[in-house]
């Protein structure tokens, strides 16, 4: 068996299809090696290092950023992270959903248009979307103008809401930011659906709640994988929509690595504290493609 | 220049399947085709007629023996140094090229002169029969045009060979009669040697000057579609070309080309029989049903009484089942002559069968 | 699946598409916005004259409605951002469609050792929080930077900039330019190339010829992707970058912390419209190239 797995290897290494490929795919490797896998080693062994007094770092092995991360206050950052990245996961599939039937379901000669508006404002670049928030939250904002307006007209005294910068925000933030990702893989499953399941699923004698339930929902699972793992992912590493709709309150792993890299200057930290990071993100997309398998809904989206 | 247009000696090739073990495409086979021959090579699909015109064309190559094209061992020549050129079963036309562009793309590869090339590519479109689709693009054409397209396409090259992998494949029915007379047309026009690929019988029989039987990668029978059909020389041609019963039987006795069997029911055949045979050999009576009879005539060697068992109406001919004395199933095909096509006999009528000895053949394999 | 839908659905989904646009509406709106500190709607700047602002409200400009966005121009930040953010989109995105369109060659039609390792390296920019890539890219500049920096002369002292947010770019388009590319190689019909071969053409000129135009409109989606990935960056680019090498989105988030004038409105509003114009011109290409 083992000599002919060699057997094999070396048979491939010799033929001008293994030269020619290898040439093909040279640049993608060097740069995947020098641009992710160098620098990934090299963070998990900053990880184990210290800094000295200018913020330099020291190589060495010790434990002592990892330990330090167990000190309750980075405890309770990661936990909050990963409660709000499950929030925010379990809020966007809540909205996608309907949205995503909804295309599904449209005429096909329209569905396209439809994508493509749910598509244009993704397109749009980030931070101004943030910034486009902010407006309309803040407290002389644009939504407690329309509800002081509208408190105004029948006659209801009203206080405006103190909506920025607050947790809430950076819900909401997350939500508008990371809707596409969910719409689109859950879209792609359900248009695979054949009409003629529902047809189906009518004739054996089910109503509509219980076709959804029996037939939509399962069918419709792939895409809420695919999605969960487009949403949380960028969700525990999000940095940015907490930084500026959740002003210095909210602090998410994301914020606790931005500032040791850029404030603190303790890169060893922060390094620990982007593998743990990792690692997590890791665990949930292994478990959740394990279970469910990582399918085209992921490279389509 | 050699005798051969194409010739393979002792060509193997080998693959390694999906999950890893060795598939043995093409086992030893040994070709020659003649310069100008029509020939095809014919076998169900699996059997490596197309792994061989592959070869030829150079798309893969031989795991061990040689190729050789006009005389001129091929080794590792890459399909574009090779002077054949070939017609794909799905036609392999250029999608985003125009006809005029895809029949002139060979030329141009030569580094022919534009304006020959315009005038040749022409040529070649009127050849088969598209004359000033020049500037058509493939995805605007039936399928049959497209098959035309890639004929010309190939055709224009002037190449010493022609290869065609199932052409007509994917053709319906009454255009691939059609598309069948007018290859023929072709190769007679232009003197080119055609090798052709093919899983459909008929269109082998039809068209072609020598057809070459594969199965499992062997080739079994080589030789003109008449002596394929009348003498099949083993089971499996007899049975892939056309239509046979099949009898078992023992060796009694040889004199001459006549041989003498035994049914395993008892009876007792007169067959044909070009082999040298033994006493008390085991073998089998290979008889189309076409050849046999219900209707009595001068001269049948053999006759044997029967029921019949089932009767199945296709138009021109009506076919008999019928259970001879003896536990041996014969299919009988009879010509609805009869104006009204009144069957001859009805299930369960004792009838009785007649069929000449040159009409059983005798075969060991 | 056409089926009538129920008016609740209907509604459903106009709600969600209002909390899309919603936003965008506001940016747009507020571009037009006579208030300077751009907090509270307070009208179109109406009259078209010389500028005159009155409690940080202008009465008048040259502009007229456009006052904000006939600022722009003026805005040195602003336009070296814009030029730097297109710099670095444009070379990272030839070199990306490049070097992903060879990767998914590879990965799709050859059998090489190395094969499994490079398909799991693409794949480990998906999975991986961008930020974490950020800083492993900032911490390797910085080690090989210091290395070197130590041999070099003070007047060629690699620093971040321009060329480490490019090489960066390139590093997480590559992945989606080869995935875009090989998605549309799965389905190629790999006789089309044969018959090139059969008909003379070597495999240089079959490539040239045959097989990249016909894989043409997935490379340029796969550009199209890198292109706007690139655009819109902002977590990998926040890392690598350095001093004169602002772009956009990173100028606009500096801009957050301060008083936002609707100059940032204007901008946005000229970004949404350039993006929704390529993207439909791209829409209408596809469509007829279908």
């Amino acid at each position: 068996m083992k000599t002919d797995a060699l057997r094999r290897w070396l048979r491939i290494w010799g033929t001008r299809e293994a030269y020619q490929g290898l040439l093909l795919v040279a640049p993608t490797l060097l740069w995947m090696t020098a641009l992710l896998i160098i620098p990934l080693l090299l963070t998990v062994v900053i990880s184990f290092g210290g800094r000295d007094a200018n913020g330099d770092v020291v190589y060495g092995f010790s434990l002592a950023n990892y330990l330090r991360l167990l000190d309750p206050l980075y405890v309770g950052i990661l936990w909050r992270s990963v409660v709000l990245a499950f929030q925010t996961t379990v809020l966007v599939i809540l909205v996608a959903f309907p949205i995503a039937y909804f295309v599904a379901r449209a005429p096909a000669g329209r569905r396209n248009a439809y994508l493509f508006l749910i598509l244009v404002p993704l397109w749009t670049n980030f931070v101004i979307r943030i910034y486009a928030w902010i407006m309309i939250l803040r407290t002389q904002g644009v939504l407690n103008g329309v509800l002081g307006w509208a408190a105004g007209l029948i006659g209801l005294p009203f206080q405006p809401l103190d909506l920025y910068p607050s947790p809430g925000a950076v819900l909401v933030g997350m939500l508008y930011e990371f809707l596409p990702f969910m719409i689109l893989p859950i879209f792609t499953s359900l248009e695979k659906i054949d009409e003629s399941l529902f047809e189906a699923a009518a004739d054996l004698g089910a109503n509509a709640v219980r076709t959804f339930l029996r037939v939509t929902l399962p069918l419709a699972l792939p895409g809420m994988v695919a999605g969960t793992i487009l949403v949380f992912v960028p969700v525990m590493g999000s940095f940015i929509v907490s930084d500026i709709l959740g002003g210095r309150n909210v602090v998410l792993v994301g914020n606790l690595i931005q500032r040791q890299f850029l404030d603190a200057r303790d890169p060893a930290f922060g390094s620990a504290a982007s593998i743990i990071l990792m690692a997590m993100t890791l665990v949930v997309t292994i478990i959740y493609t394990r279970r469910f398998g990582f399918g085209e809904e992921i490279v389509r989206a | 220049m050699a005798e051969f247009a194409v010739e393979l000696r002792d060509v193997s090739k080998r693959f390694p399947g999906p999950s890893g073990e060795i598939v043995n495409a093409v086992r030893e086979v040994t070709l020659q085709i003649k310069d100008g021959e029509f020939f095809s090579m014919l076998g169900p699909s699996g059997c490596g007629k197309t792994t061989s015109l592959r070869m030829i064309a150079g798309f893969e190559l031989p795991t061990s023996g040689e190729v050789y094209i006009h005389g001129k061992p091929m080794g590792q020549t890459p399909p574009y140094q090779r002077p054949v050129n070939t017609v794909f079963q799905n036609y392999a036309l250029f999608p985003h090229m125009t006809i005029g562009e895809n029949v002139g793309f060979g030329l141009e590869m030569k580094g022919v002169p534009k304006a020959q090339r315009t005038a040749r590519v022409q040529q070649a479109l009127a050849m088969v029969r598209l004359p000033g689709y020049e500037a058509r693009r493939s995805r605007q054409m039936s399928g049959g045009q497209q098959q035309r397209v890639a004929l010309a396409r190939a055709l224009v090259n002037h190449p010493e060979v022609l290869l065609l992998d199932e052409p007509l494949g994917a053709l319906d029915f009454k255009l691939r009669k059609e598309m069948q007379l007018e290859l023929k047309r072709l190769q007679r026009e232009v003197g080119i040697t055609f090798v052709y690929v093919t899983h459909d019988q008929e269109e082998a029989l039809t068209m072609s000057d020598r057809i070459a039987v594969m199965s499992g990668g062997r080739v079994l029978q080589v030789g003109p579609a008449f002596e394929i059909y009348e003498r099949p020389n083993c089971r499996f041609v007899a049975d892939f070309i056309g239509e046979s019963n099949f009898l078992d039987a023992t060796v009694q006795d040889v004199q001459g080309p006549t041989a003498t069997v035994t049914l395993t029911g008892g009876l007792t055949v007169y067959a044909n029989t070009d082999l040298s045979l033994t006493r008390g050999q085991a073998v089998t009576v290979a008889v189309r049903p076409e050849k046999v009879g219900l209707r009595p005539y001068e001269g049948a060697q053999n006759a044997f009484p029967g029921r019949v068992e089932e009767i199945v109406y296709i138009g021109t001919d009506t076919h008999y089942s019928v259970m001879l004395n003896g536990d041996q199933r014969l299919r009988v095909r009879e010509q609805n002559e009869d104006p009204y096509s009144r069957p001859l006999a009805n299930p369960g009528d004792a009838v009785t069968v007649y069929f000449d000895q040159a009409a059983a053949r005798v075969l060991t394999e | 699946m056409t089926k009538r839908r129920s008016p609740w659905l209907r509604l459903t989904a106009l709600l969600i598409y209002g909390f899309l646009y919603a936003p965008i509406l506001v940016l747009i709106i507020f571009a037009f916005n006579a208030s300077r500190t751009n907090i509270i709607f307070k009208g179109v700047i109406a009259e078209q004259g010389p500028y005159r602002l009155e409690q940080d409200v202008v009465q008048s400009a040259p502009c007229g409605p456009f006052h904000w966005f006939c600022q722009l121009p003026n805005n040195r930040e602003l336009v070296n951002a814009a030029r730097n953010t297109l710099v670095i989109a444009f070379t990272s995105t030839l070199a990306a469609t490049i070097i992903g369109t060879m990767a998914a060659l590879a990965l799709q039609r050859y059998h090489f050792p190395l094969k499994t390792f490079s398909e799991v390296s693409l794949y480990i920019p998906i999975v991986i929080p961008e930020i974490v890539m950020g800083i492993s890219v900032l911490t390797l500049f910085s080690a090989v930077f210091s290395y070197l920096n130590t041999a070099l002369p003070a007047a060629s002292r690699l620093s971040l900039g321009l060329g480490t947010v490019i090489v960066s770019h390139i590093a997480f388009s590559v992945p989606f330019v080869a995935l875009v590319v090989r998605a549309r190689l799965h389905g190629f019909d790999r006789s089309v190339e044969e018959a090139a071969m059969d008909l003379g053409a070597n495999e240089w000129i079959t490539f040239w010829r045959v097989t990249l135009p016909l894989i043409a409109p997935g490379v340029l989606s796969g550009a199209l992707l890198a292109f706007t990935l690139s655009l819109d960056d902002f977590i990998i680019t926040f890392f690598t970058t350095g001093p004169g090498a602002t772009t956009l989105p990173i100028y606009v988030y500096g801009l957050l912390r301060r008083i936002t004038t609707p100059e940032l409105n204007a901008l946005s509003t000229l970004w949404i419209l350039i993006v929704f114009t390529a993207l439909s011109v791209s829409q209408l290409l596809q469509r007829r190239s279908a």
